[in-house]
């Protein structure tokens, strides 16, 4: 497998706030790699870094063979890395249709507006919102509108996709339905790096989980060793020996 | 593509009713009446650019009427230029200046951005106010020379007249243009959420820049043909900032970000303020009567009267915008 992004050393110190620390990874081409860790451990920070809304103090970000360290969010988008956020960004004056077309118009292959519509039209489609293309971003449930920030990412045509917690807030069916859409995404050619708190999907959804504590990556592994990395139960329990413990009681 | 937008023949239309009426019956009082409807659409349009569609509000926007008026008469009087190369020129120079300026005052946001436009207002005035070589506080006068290459005053008020509402129908049509353009979403984008639309891949930045420096050139080439009308220029009367939030009041009357509420706005504000003005009773009113409009539209109609129109007829949006 050939690495599409190698991220080497990055840092990011807000004041006396350490929220990244010396963080390294790869991420394979066709992957989906799952980011975890508990809350404040800096992974919404890694992507921001990551995709270049915030500059790294130390380290390098290399995507497709190209150095983005210090990148814009906008080049990197040109270069094929979307995102979504986490708190949902819907552009709420214009319509569910318009909000991707955006997406299309200054994605990747830099589409006319007439290409953007039909791209529109068919990620639209895809993320099952066709029926609600004309109504108000603004009118969106929520699941609509992570499903909004998704079909925006999609419609860019990225090689690597960064989810930013996408499930949370959804009722199980709608879980269901975006993690089938995660894997056909995948399916699809596209890599995917995503930030999750419901475990069950992650686990099931990730080839590899990178695991990060206060700003520091503690574990890097397929899901299953994952689980049972000490420090990884450790950062979520809060109790040192704790897996001993339960091994003990088991 | 233009070609088949009702607005688009629309435009049109106007400009060729502004031009003929006046000269029909070679009415002079009508063709100075309908002379500062078509300034303040040009200018309002043109603002609308940057409320409206990017939703940076500029309160000195009349700092490129006053600066292009500058240019160009400097450009004609003492450099002896024909009017028409002068305007040009002037809506160039100001584009560019306005360019370095946004630069500059467009990396503020909100409430910050709209103080730095009235810095930038009371900064070019206090300069051109020193300036030795525009007359400082006395300004320039048009000499009678600069008419001759034009047949005459009678024949040069008249070639102005006709100028004004060519750029008055290219401010329309460039509102247009970019309303129904990609770069025109970009700055859609930008007023919905900046930083959402910069990680969707709109380089805000460069898009602000250029849509702050566009709408510089179409005012101040209308201040060179309207300060040449006058015949005359001074700090006073070039960069009056009451005209500057005049022009918000006519975009928030007629509907800010469409192409036809700002020429709608423009037109009534302005002709309710030239009866209000030469009304004995009322003139000294007439900023409180502006004040209590505003108010009211943005109490009762955020979207103007154009957005008011196409929530009751959602169909007039399309065929209109």
């Amino acid at each position: 497998m050939t690495d599409l992004l190698q991220v080497r050393g990055i840092s990011k110190r807000f004041g006396g706030l350490q929220a990244v620390a010396d963080v390294s990874f790869n991420l394979g081409e066709g992957e989906i790699l799952g980011l975890i860790g508990p809350n404040g451990a800096g992974k919404t920070t890694l992507f921001n870094l990551v995709n270049g809304v915030f500059k790294s103090d130390a380290g390098t970000i290399t995507f497709l063979g190209k150095d983005i360290t210090g990148r814009s969010p906008d080049q990197v988008v040109h270069l094929g890395l979307a995102r979504t956020h986490q708190i949902v960004r819907p552009l709420s004056g214009m319509s569910v249709l318009e909000n991707v077309i955006v997406g299309a118009c200054f994605g990747r292959e830099n589409q006319s507006m007439r290409e953007a519509r039909a791209t529109a039209l068919e990620v639209l489609e895809r993320v099952g919102l066709a029926d609600r293309a004309n109504s108000s971003a603004r009118a969106l449930t929520l699941a609509g509108k992570k499903r909004l920030e998704v079909a925006r990412a999609l419609a860019a045509r990225p090689m690597l996709l960064l989810l930013d917690e996408v499930l949370a807030g959804l009722n199980p069916t709608e879980i269901g339905q975006m993690i089938a859409l995660i894997l056909s995404i995948r399916d699809g050619g596209v890599s995917v790096f995503m930030i999750e708190h419901v475990m069950q999907a992650i686990m099931n959804l990730s080839d590899r989980i990178v695991v990060l504590n206060l700003g520091r990556k503690i574990a890097e592994a397929p899901p299953a060793e994952v689980v049972k990395n000490a420090d990884v139960v450790e950062a979520y329990l809060g109790f040192p020996d704790i897996v001993d413990k339960l091994r003990g009681a088991q | 593509m233009m070609l088949r937008r009702p607005l688009f023949w629309l435009i049109l239309l106007l400009a060729a009713v502004f031009a003929w009426l006046p000269k029909h019956g070679n009415n002079v009082a009508l063709r100075e009446d309908l002379i500062l409807v078509a300034v303040a659409i040009i200018l309002t349009s043109n603002l609308n650019l940057m409320i409206g569609y990017t939703g940076y509000v500029n309160f000195g926007h009349i700092v490129f009427y006053g600066l292009g008026g500058y240019v160009g008469l400097y450009l004609m009087t003492v450099r002896s230029w024909h009017l028409i190369p002068a305007a040009l020129t002037a809506g160039v120079a100001v584009s560019v200046l306005a360019l370095l300026f946004g630069l500059g005052i467009l990396r503020l946001r909100g409430a910050y951005f709209a103080l730095a436009t009235i810095g930038v207002l009371e900064a070019v005035q206090a300069f051109v106010s020193n300036f030795e070589s525009w007359g400082r506080s006395t300004g320039m006068y048009v000499s009678f020379e600069s008419y001759v290459p034009m047949g005459g005053p009678k024949h040069a008020l008249w070639l102005t007249y006709f100028l004004i509402i060519g750029v008055m129908a290219l401010s329309l049509m460039l509102s247009l243009g970019i309303r129904r353009s990609k770069f025109g979403l970009g700055l859609f984008a930008i007023r919905e959420d900046e930083d959402a639309a910069i990680v969707l891949g709109v380089n805000a930045t460069l898009y602000k820049a250029i849509i702050y420096s566009v709408s510089a050139f179409l005012p101040a080439v209308a201040g060179a043909l309207m300060f040449f009308k006058n015949g005359m220029i001074d700090p006073s009367i070039a960069f009056e900032y009451m005209l500057s939030l005049e022009g918000i009041v006519m975009l928030m009357l007629g509907g800010q970000g469409t192409v036809a509420g700002s020429a709608l706005g423009a037109g009534l504000y302005e002709r309710l303020r030239s009866y209000l003005l030469t009304s004995p009773r009322l003139s000294a009113f007439h900023l409180v009567i502006a004040g209590a409009l505003l108010l009211l539209v943005i109490r009762l109609a955020p979207g103007g009267l154009i957005g008011w129109l196409y929530r009751l007829v959602p169909r007039s949006r399309e065929v209109i915008e």
